[in-house]
């Protein structure tokens, strides 16, 4: 660095003679203006019409929360609900019991993996650094992006039930039936702290879809969302009998349709509350610290 | 001296340090900008200019050192700073999936405009920036200028004190160039106060009154881009006769005269001219009129600006484009816009 003389003018000199007082330690004073209730509000509006103005531009990105609950119905239900539904002392219509539930847990965890790609691509695009110079609080946007896959999740809830009744599920409790749908979007939220970090720290969009595959893919397919984990061999079991998505899987179950439920709604809770003790301050940090 | 040094500074950048691990991108640096003028801060890739325009827009936190715009402490008063800046990134910042329309009314929205305002300042700000009849299309679908144009747009919503352009044209053909410089200018009319950074010679001279060159996070040099220039040796001048036969003839003529000051002229064969290094406007009137006074015919004469290169191998001694494995802070400089 003292390699090459630095030939400066007067005026940089005088500034220099300066005193130059270090305030890289002080944090944000109280003293900064406040950004007001409302004015959260309204910048959160403006950036959910954002949002929803994505699904218009581009309707494809809609197919997943579409075709997700069709393709995955149908697909269990007919290839393999005859076989496992034998197996659960019933037949097709057994199953069909079965799995409904456990495609509706499975909706928390799309909602989740769809804001830390979002987050992903806005933090790559320079739009993230647009609005992070702007005088709005850092929450508004994700809250925006919240509130929009919350709705995506909805449609895809319901697309779900309709193709469920369709062959044949029997909604048994229909408060109950809410109760699922809410406790998947409390457990995906949850689940959202742990995208949002992938999505500040890895490259591309790419690599957060694909981390989140390698990541899900085990927890979904090793609980007891598509079969009972009775058959399973034992090492396998403990894996069901502690992994998250059981207790989620189990819980709403038993919601719609009069099971038991307190076990998995609490194991849901306590693991809801978990991953967000540890993954929120991390998220908030890595986004905070995020150049 | 400038006369400009009576008006009231805009931004105040003092001792201003930011490590990248062991990488200094900024080392101290100190910046004076005016109220209503253009500073141009010129540097290679990896010089720190990056680093600078995000801690001026508190996107940074700086390691130590004080900077202030428009009075706010960028550490202790982000939210009133961000209220009077205005930021175009080098890589264009806008939401490309949405219509330049909605990109603007969102901004104009976050910054707590009433929706008929917004609305109104939206459709004020494409008109201006020649892009109504682009409004309601896709971003992704403009070219690499309208892009440019609806980012700077963008950044004028708020009608800030101050604007920061990040290599506004970084990429951008000539034509295009000219265009954002002519919008440029058009808005440094209004009054705005502009922190440019580029790594063109011509950029700086075209908009900025003043400059302050950097290189490895440290100010090697600042003034008025008239001072400056004439430290580096000024212009270029680059003769082309019809015949390339009278290369040398024309050559020799122009040493014989003996201009004041002139330094000698070489000739490029390859590219059949001859250079001749002007230091002012009376050097390059003289030069001008003793080449065609000759009565050879001339098929081209144009003026050169020194490059970033040569500027900076004229006020350090060391090429512009140093080894990279001498500065690491190179590649970040580049990912974080």
């Amino acid at each position: 660095m003292s390699a090459h003389p630095s030939p400066t003018t007067t005026l940089n000199e005088a500034l220099r003679a300066a005193p130059s007082d270090v305030t890289a330690t002080v944090a944000t004073s109280k003293a900064d203006a406040r950004i007001p209730l409302r004015a959260h509000v309204r910048h959160t509006g403006a950036l959910v019409r954002r949002n929803l103005l994505w699904i218009r531009q581009d309707p494809e990105s809609m197919f997943d929360a579409i075709l997700f609950p069709v393709i995955f119905t149908l697909l269990f239900v007919y290839v393999f609900g005859g076989s496992i539904g034998q197996s659960l002392g019933g037949g097709q219509q057994q199953y069909v019991q079965y799995i409904v539930p456990g495609l509706m847990a499975m909706m928390g965890m799309n909602l989740a993996q769809s804001v830390g790609t979002g987050f992903n691509q806005d933090f790559n695009s320079g739009v993230m650094d647009r609005f992070r110079s702007l005088p709005i609080g850092r929450g508004s946007v994700l809250f925006a992006k919240i509130s929009v896959e919350l709705v995506r999740m909805l449609i895809a809830t319901t697309i779900l039930m309709v193709v469920g009744v369709l062959v044949g599920f029997e909604i048994e409790n229909w408060p109950g039936l809410f109760a699922a749908v809410g406790l998947s979007a409390v457990f995906g939220s949850a689940l959202m702290w742990v995208f949002l970090t992938l999505g500040v720290v890895m490259k591309n969009a790419q690599s957060v879809q694909a981390m989140g595959f390698l990541v899900l893919m085990p927890l979904q397919f090793g609980s007891s969302i598509f079969a009972p984990p009775g058959t399973m061999p034992g090492w396998l079991r403990t894996f069901t009998e502690y992994n998250p998505l059981s207790a989620l899987a189990d819980a709403a179950r038993g919601l719609m349709t009069h099971g038991p439920v307190a076990h998995g709604l609490w194991l849901t809770l306590a693991w809801s509350a978990g991953i967000t003790a540890v993954m929120a301050p991390v998220a908030i940090h890595k986004f905070r610290t995020k150049t | 001296m400038t006369p400009n040094d009576t008006k009231p500074s805009a931004v105040t950048v003092r001792g201003l340090v930011k490590h990248y691990g062991e990488t200094r991108a900024l080392d101290g640096v100190d910046l004076e900008v005016r109220e209503g003028t253009v500073m141009g801060v010129l540097g290679p890739n990896g010089a720190g200019k990056t680093t600078l325009v995000r801690i001026l827009s508190t996107l940074l936190t700086p390691d130590a050192g004080h900077a202030t715009v428009a009075g706010y402490d960028v550490v202790r008063q982000p939210r009133q700073l961000r209220r009077v800046i205005g930021l175009t990134g080098q890589y264009a910042s806008v939401d490309e999936k949405l219509p330049g329309w909605e990109n603007l009314y969102l901004i104009g929205r976050l910054l707590d405009l009433p929706r008929k305002e917004a609305r109104a300042r939206a459709d004020e700000l494409l008109e201006r920036f020649s892009l109504t009849e682009a409004a309601r299309r896709p971003a992704r679908t403009y070219s690499g200028g309208m892009r440019r144009r609806l980012d700077l747009a963008a950044s004028m919503i708020g009608r800030p004190a101050v604007l920061y352009l990040d290599e506004p044209t970084t990429g951008l053909d000539p034509r295009t160039r000219n265009e954002v410089w002519d919008e440029v200018k058009a808005m440094v009319g209004d009054g705005v106060t502009v922190l440019l950074t580029t790594q063109y010679m011509e950029e700086a001279e075209q908009l900025a009154s003043e400059l302050t060159v950097v290189d490895r996070g440290k100010v090697i040099a600042n003034g008025a881009v008239e001072e400056l220039k004439a430290k580096v040796g000024g212009r270029t001048l680059r003769v082309r006769p019809a015949d390339p036969l009278q290369l040398r003839p024309l050559a020799g003529m122009l040493d014989e005269l003996g201009i004041t000051g002139l330094a000698a002229t070489t000739v490029d064969t390859k590219a059949g001219s001859l250079l001749v290094p002007v230091l002012s406007d009376e050097q390059l009137t003289a030069a001008v009129g003793a080449v065609t006074a000759r009565g050879i015919t001339i098929s081209s004469i144009t003026t050169e600006l020194p490059s970033l290169d040569e500027v900076f191998l004229s006020l350090t001694g060391h090429r512009a484009s140093a080894p990279q494995d001498a500065r690491p802070a190179d590649s970040r400089e580049e990912v974080a816009v």
